[in-house]
């Protein structure tokens, strides 16, 4: 595999929007069935260009006339915002106050920064297959959630290119609430509260709300793994004393009495397990466990309207890794690292295409056939696969609700 | 005979149809009132709303929602600005109208921007909540079901299988009251102050809400259509500020203040040179503390803060002769000479006193007024402290001003939460060592007021120059000693010349 250099994006990106970019997909995504009127004309993009330049309010009449501007303008970054009251590139045109942002899907934005309280294998910036656990286990809580508890179907979860992930929300009803909304479900789904002032981050008190123990019951697989194995919290008194720090003062002295003697990260678990059945009424193990692991939003990104956010199949401009969308029956196995970069990419149509040289090429054949090939020969086919099943099923539930009520109306 | 059976037919049809429009305390304001009103009962019923809403909010902050205190101060100040209060739907009609066009009035001044819109649904709500939880009995179901909130109550089947996770999702309760109580099915939009603090089970976008809970649910809809009508009125504003009549009372009322504007001095308030100091420390609001102590180390302010200071020290009763006196003591010593003085920043001082180009006597500057226009920059001393100063600067000078750490803490908070006229009042209590401060501030001349009434055990302040010996002590008892000595001016002239003065404008 190629290796990556932000150096290379002018020459990469080119070909990158020419032949790989699904806009056949992505078009059909933000069309929504062209059921809202003007839906995609209203909807703003933004675009990093070369150069840091930066240009807000871009809209477009079709997803072809989008997939002009990309190629002609070849952004190191792309942005989905809201879907305005009016079409954002006329907004000048539009009384003062009458220009305003309609509906935007619900989104989530996972960083590893915000772990860095509770991680030791990296430093701030980066991520390794140790702490990646930690974005497994936010995608499962949190979409658990979302399924069985705020009853949302169409979720997508996309790699963010570096140190995260996205969750985009995209049921016709959840794209439609409001600021207030938005924070509350963050709100709803949070557990770990504090900066850095705060020593202890997750104080739980009976009863144990059915979300709690149900995200409880998904963190308590990775634990072991996680924390006592990858991060190994409890190998060395200056990682244990800050575990110490979270249980109840009455059993701290004999904890830091008692762990020396055991001999690794397991044995002291155990041994706090222990000494927590005694004290009945709190819960520090599970706080512990939270703590460390439970999933950590940003409030903000979810809470605007009109918040920006990368769109998936960005090219991230640091790592050269596309966004690409995770495939939850294979969530475990996920690898950030095996997430191809756009000059791998590249490389991999440029082997493709010498390949083909010894065939005859048609040269009649229309452009987007040829693109469909064209990413298939390249590892973001199984991306733009899973990309391509949620356009699908929201297709299928869409034309399930036009029968259903075409049904009650009585029109055939 | 006739004639007067036709009357009574038509008075007793009049009632009826009055009672009709209110049949409730209460009301979600969904239609806007149709009727004519003249310019003042407009502007009346604005203002005293503002002023209910201002006492929800520092009853809000001052006590816990809901306690016997709150309750009954808040009641005090329903019954005061004449609003419907617990009374029969025959007697309650004026009370009412009121309250209906007051809140559409302020509806148009306060959708304007994200904060205004913010601080008006926050205080609407703070007191629907009161009223809908003094209604009695019956009342409450007979309000839901006028305001079209009757949720499905879920079967005995359904809270069976549900039992455990409604006990573990609903406070404060227990197996027997999950058994008891109603549980009603609310979609997830309604009850997002329930579901967002987990008080509540949630399943499949549905929340399953106590009967006890309902006000909740009812305040999250009062809220979400209040915002909304907060919206499309901002959109529909252009229009109506085409009106000229209305325009100003409009713009004065998102900023207002509405108090005594201290423009005229009153006898309370006469002050001498030779006190100030003193007086800086003890009866001076923050901001004018910190822009006494600031001309004094500077010898000089800048526009901003002369404009506030100076007309501050007017409102609590400087004359001019003895402004004038006062900051050019001050600025000689700085870099400005006695001629300079005399042509540039004399001038511009009689021009606040009004002796000068309009003539306007200019009134001295609201909270409001210095909390939300020309923020200082850098150099500037003028200001609010509480808005304007960074909060740990802010809290080291109530350090250096001996204010206790829990006071401090109690104060920075308040500032947190951008309350900052209460941070204010909250100096006041400290700094005055009392639990109440017994007024709603809204004007620094008032803190100064209120301060020289409680200090001064409700007797006039003395008048200075009767007293040298006591001045002397002040002076000598206070730790910023500055080593001027001005001389006692006679000023009794010049306050016989002033007395005299009328036309007073509101500069805005």
């Amino acid at each position: 595999m190629a290796g990556f250099e932000p150096g290379s994006l002018p020459d990469l990106l080119p070909l990158y929007y020419r032949r790989l970019f699904p806009y056949g997909p992505y078009g059909r995504w933000l069309s929504y069935g062209g059921v809202v009127k003007n839906y995609f004309q209203r909807r703003e993009f933004s675009f990093t260009l070369r150069d840091d330049v930066y240009v807000r309010y871009q809209s477009f009449n079709s997803p072809q006339e989008l997939e002009k501007e990309m190629q002609k303008m070849n952004p190191y970054k792309i942005d989905v915002g809201a879907v305005y009251s009016h079409r954002p590139s006329q907004r000048n045109t539009v009384h003062m106050g009458a220009f305003h942002a309609q509906e935007k899907e619900l989104v989530f934005d996972i960083d590893m920064t915000d772990y860095n309280d509770v991680r030791r294998c990296c430093s701030s910036a980066e991520i390794c297959s140790k702490c990646w656990i930690l974005m497994t286990i936010a995608i499962r809580v949190i979409d658990r959630a979302l399924m069985e508890d705020f009853g949302v179907r169409h979720r997508l979860w996309v790699y963010s290119g570096r140190r995260g992930v996205h969750c985009w929300v995209c049921d016709d009803s959840v794209r439609k609430w409001s600021s207030a909304m938005r924070a509350a479900t963050v709100e709803y789904l949070t557990l770990v509260k504090g900066g850095s002032e705060t020593v202890k981050k997750v104080n739980l008190t009976d009863p144990i709300h059915p979300f709690i123990s149900n995200s409880l019951s998904l963190v308590e697989p990775y634990f072991e793994e996680y924390a006592l194995v990858g991060q190994d919290i409890l190998g060395s008194s200056e990682s244990w004393e800050k575990v110490v720090a979270l249980v109840p003062e009455s059993v701290r002295e004999s904890l830091l009495r008692e762990f020396p003697k055991k001999h690794d990260s397991i044995q002291r678990w155990e041994l706090l397990k222990k000494k927590m059945e005694k004290c009945k009424p709190c819960h520090a193990e599970w706080e512990i466990m939270l703590q460390y692991c439970f999933p950590r939003l940003d409030i903000n990104v979810s809470r605007g309207v009109s918040h920006l956010l990368k769109s998936p199949f960005s090219v991230h401009p640091k790592t050269g890794r596309v966004s690409v969308p995770i495939d939850l029956r294979k969530l475990d196995q996920f690898d950030p690292f095996a997430v191809p970069t756009i000059s791998c990419l590249c490389s991999e149509l440029d082997m493709a295409h010498e390949e083909e040289d010894g065939e005859k090429e048609n040269e009649a054949e229309p452009e987007p056939r040829r693109r469909t090939r064209d990413y298939k020969k390249t590892s973001l086919a199984p991306y733009v696969r899973v990309f391509e099943q949620f356009v699908e099923e929201m297709d299928k539930s869409r034309k399930g609700e036009l029968l259903k009520r075409s049904d009650l109306q009585g029109d055939f | 005979m006739e004639f007067s059976r036709e009357k009574r037919l038509k008075a007793r049809l009049a009632g009826d149809r009055r009672g009709d429009l209110y049949p409730h305390s209460l009301q979600f304001y969904l239609q806007p009132p149709t009727e004519n009103i003249s310019l003042a009962e407009f502007e009346n019923f604005a203002i005293d709303r503002l002023k209910l809403l201002k006492a929800v909010e520092n009853l809000g902050v001052s006590y816990v929602k809901g306690s016997d205190e709150y309750k009954s101060r808040l009641e005090r100040e329903i019954r005061k600005l004449k609003f419907p209060f617990k009374a029969l739907v025959e007697d309650d009609y004026d009370a009412r109208r009121k309250d209906h066009i007051s809140h559409f009035i302020l509806r148009l001044a306060y959708c304007q921007s994200e904060d205004l819109r913010r601080w008006f649904i926050q205080q609407e709500m703070d007191l629907f909540r009161y009223r809908f939880n003094e209604l009695t009995g019956d009342l409450v179901e007979k309000f839901l079901k006028y305001v079209n909130l009757s949720y499905g109550a879920i079967s005995k089947e359904v809270k069976e299988k549900l039992a455990v996770q409604l006990l573990n999702s609903t406070p404060g309760l227990n197996g027997a009251k999950v058994e008891e109580l109603e549980f009603y099915k609310v979609p997830l939009q309604e009850a997002m102050d329930l579901f967002r603090v987990r008080r509540v089970y949630l399943l499949n976008a549905f929340t399953y809400v106590p009967q006890t809970d309902i006000v909740a649910i009812v305040l999250n809809n009062y809220r979400t259509k209040l915002s909304k009508a907060l919206a499309l009125t901002a959109r529909s504003l252009p229009a109506v500020q085409s009106d000229e009549r209305l325009l100003p009372l409009l713009n004065h009322l998102s900023h207002s203040y509405v108090g005594p504007d201290y423009s005229i001095q009153k006898s309370i308030g006469k002050i001498s040179l030779e006190h100030i100091d003193a007086l800086s420390v003890k009866s001076f609001p923050l901001c004018m503390r910190q822009l006494h102590r600031a001309l004094r180390d500077n010898h000089h302010l800048r526009h901003g803060g002369r404009m506030q200071y100076g007309l501050f020290l007017k409102g609590i009763g400087l004359t001019l002769e003895q402004a004038l006196q006062f900051w050019k003591s001050e600025f000689i010593k700085g870099k400005v000479d006695a001629d300079k003085f005399d042509k540039g920043y004399a001038y511009s001082i009689r021009h606040n006193y009004g002796k000068e180009g309009k003539r306007t006597d200019y009134t001295p500057f609201s909270c409001m007024k210095i909390i939300l226009s020309n923020p200082p920059s850098q150099g500037d001393y003028h200001g609010c402290p509480f808005r304007h100063s960074d909060p740990e600067l802010l809290k080291q000078k109530l350090q250096s001003y001996k204010i206790p750490p829990t006071g401090i803490t109690q104060i920075l908070e308040l500032v947190k939460g951008m309350h900052y006229q209460l941070a204010c009042q909250k100096y006041f209590q400290l700094t005055h060592d009392v639990d109440d401060i017994g007024f709603s501030l809204n004007h620094p001349n008032q803190y100064f007021a209120e301060s020289q009434k409680l200090l001064s055990g409700g007797r006039e302040v003395k008048k200075e120059p009767s007293e040298p010996e006591s001045s002397q002590q002040k002076l000598s008892s206070q730790k910023s000693t500055s080593s001027c000595s001005i001389p006692i001016s006679s000023n009794t002239e010049a306050d016989t010349e002033l007395e005299g003065l009328d036309a007073y404008f509101t500069e805005d």
